[in-house]
């Protein structure tokens, strides 16, 4: 167990019955670090969240978090991490203000700092026109801040935060992550799990989940250089029909549609990606036309999820 | 330290949330002033007024003061006079009538001869209430009913003071009833207590903060027993003014019978929300308790009248060891010390079901 993790994971198992919600997890997460969880629904990002933080019991593997090893002494692990969840769980009929209190209280934040500590909370989070608001009734993006505010309220060194911003616009995702790069900067480690490409390239790291199995990590720049794929891109004028016909190219792994233009990713091995889609296009008599692209996060994710897929068909 | 300000963090939330939830705030007032009143009011074993026909065949001296024996006994209102049986069985049918009194032509002879009824009693049967007191008049020193030979002494004039007025249901239903009261918003509040953090969500916060499940319960009961005590109150001010019940007894001997009584329910509903999926199977489970508590606590049926199978159920039951405490000290003036037996039971049954709803409560969620 090295200091320099705030996480370490090896075999990481969880099943619920015949289910195997994550598969032989290996994790490492640096501190000081925000590390992106990136994965469709039920790839099991929750699943490893909540065996990080003792909710569930891993069905094998091991953690260590913070150098304790879960679901050894949750207990002492619990003071010093924060945890966001993905439904909003504070007291919907309590005020901002009183639920601040409630946490600061149950995580026996100094007596004497609790006012300040809030008041600072409900200033930095933009909290303070509704302090006297019911929780419950407060928009998607306040309530948002408000379980920000209740997870970091006791200064925890790590903050886990499971899919914080699926419900909130793009306005409300911006201020959002400008306050997790704040905490990171301060020194909190914060392991984030997302289904949105933008918000997983901000990640100084992360993995990608695809139905319990990490498929690949690193940084988003590493996942880019190294997808192993060529990323063709075709500008057609009718690119349904294009999409048809690169489909049925046998060395294609994937097409994805952007508005008028086709992602083709075409297995690194191959010597002449542009070539063989430009001939099909022209064989088709489609007006077409491709160049060869770097890889965006959303290629490197298509193409980590697609090798299983291939497999299992 | 630490432990106290998480369990006053715990109570501060609960109060808090029960203020902000009228309707359960209305079920603490509201539940047992109802219950009180319905109980109280139309719960009433003194039947009185029972409509009445007299078809009198002999219209003799003594067939006359017979009437008048049994009109002034109120249990019958003679609501009118027939000629035959028969028009006695045409009101009943139609309802008119829930007794018929047919006096036999030969009545003087029958009084006098032990080996025949006097007289005959018509009566509805299809209301249990209404035949068990027309058997009670069968106590009336009249050999009545047909089928048995009557076996009371030819005391013409002198009619038992079987429904004295002075007989009053609530006295005796009250004490009761408080045990009923306590028991079905005892439970129903902490068994949606755990549940309903489920259901909303909370509890994945809660079980990622530092509150051990002790501290959680201890905070979630504690709002609750100050609850019980102000109902108890209420019950006992509402059974005072309306229903003049007495407590004979020490008032601190009760108080301290209903805190062993309001701790036990409050933790036997922790242990039902840990066991409970939802807030409906919660009430369910709720009711599952509710009933038995109610038939087979003695508050309803006395308790040596029941199988044996039924009175183990209802020793198990906090409610009847909470009903044997209200009727001992509020009527028969018994203090607690004379009752430690029972206050032994409730307190030994809240600590088994608190220790069981901790242990079950598990901070993970699976």
């Amino acid at each position: 167990m090295s200091p320099e993790f705030a996480i370490q994971a090896r075999g990481l198992t969880k099943r619920f019955g015949d289910l195997i919600a994550v598969s032989q997890l290996d994790l490492d997460v640096p501190r000081g670090e925000i590390y992106g969880f990136l994965g469709p629904n039920g790839s099991g990002k929750s699943t490893t969240i909540r065996m990080l933080c003792g909710l569930l019991m891993p069905s094998d593997g091991n953690a260590f978090v913070l150098d304790t090893e879960v679901p050894g002494d949750a207990r002492l692990l619990k003071p010093r991490i924060g945890y966001m969840t993905q439904k909003f769980s504070l007291f919907g009929d309590m005020t901002v203000y009183e639920n601040l209190q409630f946490i600061a209280e149950i995580y026996s934040y100094p007596r004497r700092d609790r006012s300040t500590r809030i008041e600072e909370l409900l200033e930095r989070y933009n909290l303070g026109d509704q302090r006297k608001q019911l929780a419950g009734t407060l928009s998607g993006g306040q309530k948002q801040r408000l379980a920000l505010a209740c997870a970091v309220l006791h200064r925890p060194e790590l903050l886990l935060l499971d899919e914080p911003t699926s419900a909130v616009d793009p306005q409300s995702r911006r201020d959002f992550w400008a306050a997790l790069f704040r905490l990171a900067e301060a020194g909190t480690t914060i392991l984030v799990s997302t289904h949105y490409m933008d918000e997983a390239e901000r990640c100084h790291r992360l993995a990608i989940l695809d139905r319990g199995v990490k498929v690949a990590d690193g940084t988003p720049t590493e996942l880019q250089e190294n997808t192993g794929m060529h990323v063709v891109e075709v500008t057609a004028a009718n690119p349904y029909h294009a999409q048809v016909v690169i489909a049925t190219i046998p060395d294609v792994a994937s097409v994805t549609q952007l508005g008028v233009r086709l992602r083709v990713l075409i297995p690194g091995a191959h010597d002449d990606p542009t070539g063989i889609v430009d001939a099909a296009l022209r064989s088709a008599g489609l007006d077409a036309r491709a160049t060869l692209s770097s890889a965006t996060l959303e290629d490197v994710f298509v193409a980590v999820t697609l090798k299983p897929r291939r497999q299992a068909a | 330290m630490k432990s106290l300000s998480r369990i006053f963090a715990i109570l501060v939330k609960e109060v808090r949330q029960l203020r902000r939830d009228r309707l359960t705030f209305g079920m603490v007032v509201g539940l047992p002033v109802m219950q009180m009143l319905l109980f109280g009011y139309a719960i009433n074993t003194d039947v009185r007024n029972l409509k009445t026909a007299i078809a009198d065949q002999a219209d003799t001296h003594l067939s006359r003061q017979f009437v008048t024996e049994l009109a002034q006994t109120q249990v019958v209102n003679l609501v009118g006079s027939v000629d035959t049986p028969q028009q006695l069985e045409e009101l009943l049918r139609d309802g008119s009538i829930s007794i018929g009194v047919h006096i036999p032509h030969d009545f003087d002879r029958r009084v006098v001869d032990r080996t025949r009824a006097a007289s005959h009693l018509l009566v509805d049967g299809s209301d249990p209430t209404i035949l068990g007191v027309a058997n009670q008049l069968r106590a009336m020193p009249f050999g009545f009913d047909a089928g048995s030979a009557g076996t009371a002494a030819p005391q013409l004039i002198e009619v038992r003071p079987y429904y004295n007025p002075e007989r009053r249901t609530p006295v005796n239903i009250v004490p009761g009833l408080m045990g009923v009261i306590l028991t079905m918003t005892m439970i129903l509040f902490t068994a949606v207590a755990i549940v309903r953090e489920r259901e909303r969500g909370n509890l994945e916060l809660l079980i990622n903060t530092p509150v051990s499940s002790a501290e959680l319960m201890i905070g979630k009961v504690v709002p609750y027993i100050l609850i019980g005590m102000l109902q108890l109150a209420l019950i006992l001010a509402v059974g005072r003014l309306l229903f003049d019940v007495p407590v004979r007894g020490s008032i601190l001997d009760l108080y301290l019978a209903a805190f062993a009584f309001i701790a036990a329910n409050l933790a036997l509903g922790l242990f039902i929300s840990t066991a409970a999926r939802t807030q409906f199977q919660a009430m369910q489970m709720t009711v599952f308790i509710l009933l038995p508590s109610i038939l087979l606590s003695g508050f309803m049926f006395p308790f040596e009248g029941m199988p044996l199978v039924a009175q183990w159920l209802g020793e198990a039951l906090p409610n009847t060891h909470f009903i044997r405490l209200t009727r001992g000290i509020m009527l028969r003036e018994a203090s607690i010390g004379e009752l430690y037996r029972d206050v032994g039971y409730l307190l030994g049954f809240a600590l088994v079901a608190m220790t069981g709803a901790a242990l079950r409560f598990t901070k993970r969620l699976d």
